[in-house]
């Protein structure tokens, strides 16, 4: 008797627990849905937070200043996927019709994500943004319909820290004979500038060397004993995560001087240099867009949703303006412009991932447009058009002074001779592969 | 009383000696068969399979491989994520080198390409046992993911040492690639762990399996019955290697399209299935399934209630996952340290009694 009634309470409980699941698909006015792929665990998580809270709030913001973009709200669907590849296909695979839209684009933050996502993307049809990582030839739109990496891509900004390393020794042609080193994640992410770097050594005659360093990143002693014994003259790093902080407190106990020692823009964060203290002053990373909450956006967001008390992350408030903060939201600025030039194309307010993927294509961020959005000089102008999915491809070096990130150089323009070259190998090979003709882009 | 056995008489050797002499057990095997063939595929969709069935089905597959090495020859092996890989990187060499070649054959040669790996990682069982042979598949384990960074052939010379894997069709369905067609993808899968583990279960059964369960239990007292600790020991890597192989190929063909080798096939993954026939059951075919249900199944189930049902923010709901799964694996191997699949058998015992225990 007693079993029976336990038992008929806690299923009771269950049903109770469940309903508002079931009944929250019943709401009538459309919903856009925009997936949000978090990673606030795991060693990446330093990094996935900021990234995750800027994604977050923006969308947030156009709800509760714009009431959503057209009218139209945003629904935002977070999903936990720890940089692990396979938590995040089941997290795409749980996210992918949810809501009447479905959901209407993806960024995963994740390279090892973004080949899992690349080949699901264009059989179901959601344009997947992987912002400035991801697969480097996916640039080339007429083979890549469904996927976009602008602002740059990494072979673009390999090459653009390059010419970065030239004209500080005071022309390319003094490049000859330097040597210039990368420490990298050993993954498809670290690995994706390898190929250019070795291009362009070739081309300038510098000494290339690659050193890997294995997931997560904590153990990098004998990385570091190399680099003391063979002294190079310029590193690059592509690390995420732990890995970043823990090669820049390396740097500084070999007394590396931080002025010559460049990291990916996934490794130029506050998070990395922090906890290397004073001896991080100095040291470079490649920047697409600017760190600080001077902009408007950034008021409009303290404004609308931290005091609203609608921020996912409350206490996150004091940190809002870091630069993976601004990533995050300069990736939903672009995908709600997305969205918005989506609407305007296809004339509908209705608007889902087909729709969407034209809205990216089309998409057209300049200074103007910016400053409307309240975030005037905060990044580059960005025009994607049909066959060019990497935009402006522009690259610019950061730098920091112990107390925050200031962008120091112009923006390069990558080795275009290069990069483009291997674009195009890569991404043919690849249609090759997989049966894809290139569509035809007028 | 609907588990009784009084009244079922064998007449016959071959009666006696059925893999599942009792009726009832009979008519539940082929009750689920006929579910997961005849009903499953009519109703899964993107989602069941991708992130449910084929990560079931696959780790079970290896689980059954490892419980054959670890579990019924008793040769501890963190090697498990290594043996997925060369699967992995066979087939897509395969797949790549002969793209007319059928997908079955491309299957069941990564197998026997991953058996030939694991007898050459299996060589050193014969000298050194028990923790130390745990630290040469470590050994294995760190080597062959390194091998498959460092040497580019294996990926064919990608940018990224990421291997894609291509479209290829099977007997005229979509297999694999963007385009395969779920219910396809899931019966491949499914039909290929049916047959593997029936074979399990009958290798186990057979003198094969009791040779190495005599090793297992006492080496020195088996070599004196006759049985030959290097044929034994070394079959039970090579089996043990070709099921974790084709799992391995599986895993990167049907279920998740591409792989990186440290990421994919990491010690992170010879643990888990290391853990998945700990929980699961050493030394028993069903251990395997049970322990996969457990670490593949229960995270996503408790995720749903998590997140769905309590309304709990994504990250708080991970952090509560990792403790309860923790907890749960604590309690069950304080509760029945044999398993999953022990906790089953005395379920049965219990049945046959119920409801008259006394």
């Amino acid at each position: 008797m007693l079993k029976t009634l336990v038992k008929a309470s806690a299923a009771a409980a269950l049903a109770l627990a469940l309903a508002p699941a079931l009944g929250a698909g019943t709401a009538s006015a459309y919903e856009i849905t925009v997936p949000s792929m978090d990673y606030r665990t795991g060693p990446y998580a330093p990094n996935g937070i900021p990234f995750a809270n800027g994604w977050t709030d923006w969308w947030t913001l156009l709800n509760e200043r714009d009431g959503g973009i057209n009218g139209v709200k945003i629904k935002v669907v977070p999903c936990e996927t720890a940089y692990n590849t396979k938590k995040g296909v089941e997290c795409y695979e749980k996210t992918k019709n949810v809501g009447e839209s479905g959901a209407v684009l993806y960024q995963p933050l994740s390279t090892g994500i973004t080949y899992q996502l690349i080949p699901k993307v264009s059989k179901d049809k959601i344009p997947l943004h992987s912002m400035g990582y991801g697969r480097t030839s996916a640039a080339n739109g007429r083979i890549f319909k469904w996927i976009f990496n602008f602002p740059a891509t990494y072979w673009s900004q390999a090459s653009a820290l390059v010419k970065y390393i030239g004209e500080r020794e005071g022309g390319m042609d003094k490049l000859k004979g330097k040597k210039i080193y990368l420490v990298y994640h050993n993954s498809a992410y670290g690995k994706e500038p390898i190929r250019t770097l070795q291009a362009l050594a070739k081309k300038h005659g510098f000494i290339y060397r690659g050193l890997p360093v294995d997931h997560p990143g904590q153990e990098q002693k004998a990385t570091w004993l190399q680099i003391r014994r063979e002294r190079p003259d310029w590193i690059l790093m592509w690390g995420w995560g732990v890995m970043n902080q823990v090669a820049i407190k390396e740097a500084a106990s070999i007394r590396f001087p931080m002025d010559h020692f460049i990291g990916v823009w996934w490794s130029g964060s506050e998070n990395d240099v922090k906890p290397a203290g004073a001896a991080a002053k100095g040291y470079l990373s490649g920047a697409f867009h600017a760190a600080g909450a001077n902009f408007k956006a950034h008021k409009d967001i303290l404004k609308y949703v931290y005091d609203r008390g609608k921020a996912v992350d409350p206490a996150f408030r004091n940190r809002v303006g870091e630069v993976l903060y601004n990533r995050g939201l300069v990736a939903a600025m672009w995908a709600s412009e997305a969205i918005r030039t989506a609407m305007k194309i296809h004339n509908t307010k209705k608007v889902r991932g087909v729709h969407v993927r034209d809205g990216f294509e089309n998409l057209n961020v300049d200074e103007a447009r910016l400053k409307e959005l309240g975030l005037e000089g905060f990044t580059i102008p960005v025009k994607v058009t049909c066959a060019n999915h990497e935009g402006p491809g522009l690259v610019a070096v950061q730098q920091w002074d112990g107390k925050q990130w200031k962008i120091v150089s112009k923006f390069y323009e990558p080795d275009r001779e290069v990069v483009g070259a291997l674009i195009k190998e890569d991404s043919e090979k690849y249609a090759k592969e997989n049966n894809i003709k290139p569509r035809d882009c007028k | 009383m609907l588990y009784r056995e009084a009244g079922q008489f064998k007449t016959s050797y071959a009666a006696d000696q059925a893999i599942f002499p009792i009726p009832q057990d009979r008519y539940m095997l082929a009750g689920i068969l006929a579910i997961a063939f005849g009903v499953v595929p009519f109703v899964l969709n993107d989602y069941w399979v991708n992130a449910i069935l084929l990560p079931f089905l696959i780790y079970a597959l290896a689980a059954i491989g490892l419980n054959i090495l670890t579990g019924y020859c008793g040769q501890v092996s963190l090697g498990t994520g290594a043996f997925l890989a060369v699967g992995a990187y066979s087939s897509y060499k395969l797949m790549t080198g002969f793209p007319e070649m059928n997908m079955l054959v491309v299957f069941a040669l990564a197998g026997l390409i991953t058996a030939a790996v694991g007898l050459l990682f299996g060589l050193p069982s014969l000298r050194i046992k028990g923790f130390y042979l745990a630290v040469a598949t470590l050994a294995a384990q760190f080597f062959i993911i390194w091998l498959f960074y460092k040497v580019p052939w294996f990926f064919n010379y990608n940018a990224t040492g990421q291997i894609t894997v291509p479209p290829r069709d099977l007997f005229g369905f979509r297999l694999t690639g963007p385009e395969a067609v779920p219910a396809v993808r899931y019966l491949v899968t499914l039909s290929i762990v049916a047959v593997l583990a029936l074979a399990a279960k009958n290798m186990a059964r057979g003198h094969v399996g009791r040779a190495w369960m005599a090793i297992r239990d006492m080496d020195i007292a088996a070599e004196l019955i006759g049985i030959r600790p290097l044929r034994t020991k070394l079959l039970a890597f090579a089996v043990s290697s070709f099921y974790i192989g084709v799992a391995g190929a599986m895993m990167f063909a049907i279920y998740l399209g591409a792989a990186e080798s440290g990421e994919t096939f990491g010690i992170q993954q010879s643990f888990d299935v290391l853990f998945m026939i700990i929980i699961g059951g050493l030394g028993t075919v069903l251990g395997g399934f049970l322990g996969a249900a457990f670490l593949v199944l229960l995270p996503i189930g408790l995720e749903a209630v998590l997140v769905e049902g309590l309304g709990l923010s994504t990250n708080f709901a991970e952090h509560v996952k990792l403790i309860l799964l923790g907890s749960l694996i604590i309690f069950f191997l304080i509760v029945e340290p044999h398993g999953l699949a022990r906790l089953w058998q005395i379920t049965k015992e219990k049945l046959r009694l119920w409801p008259f225990p006394h």
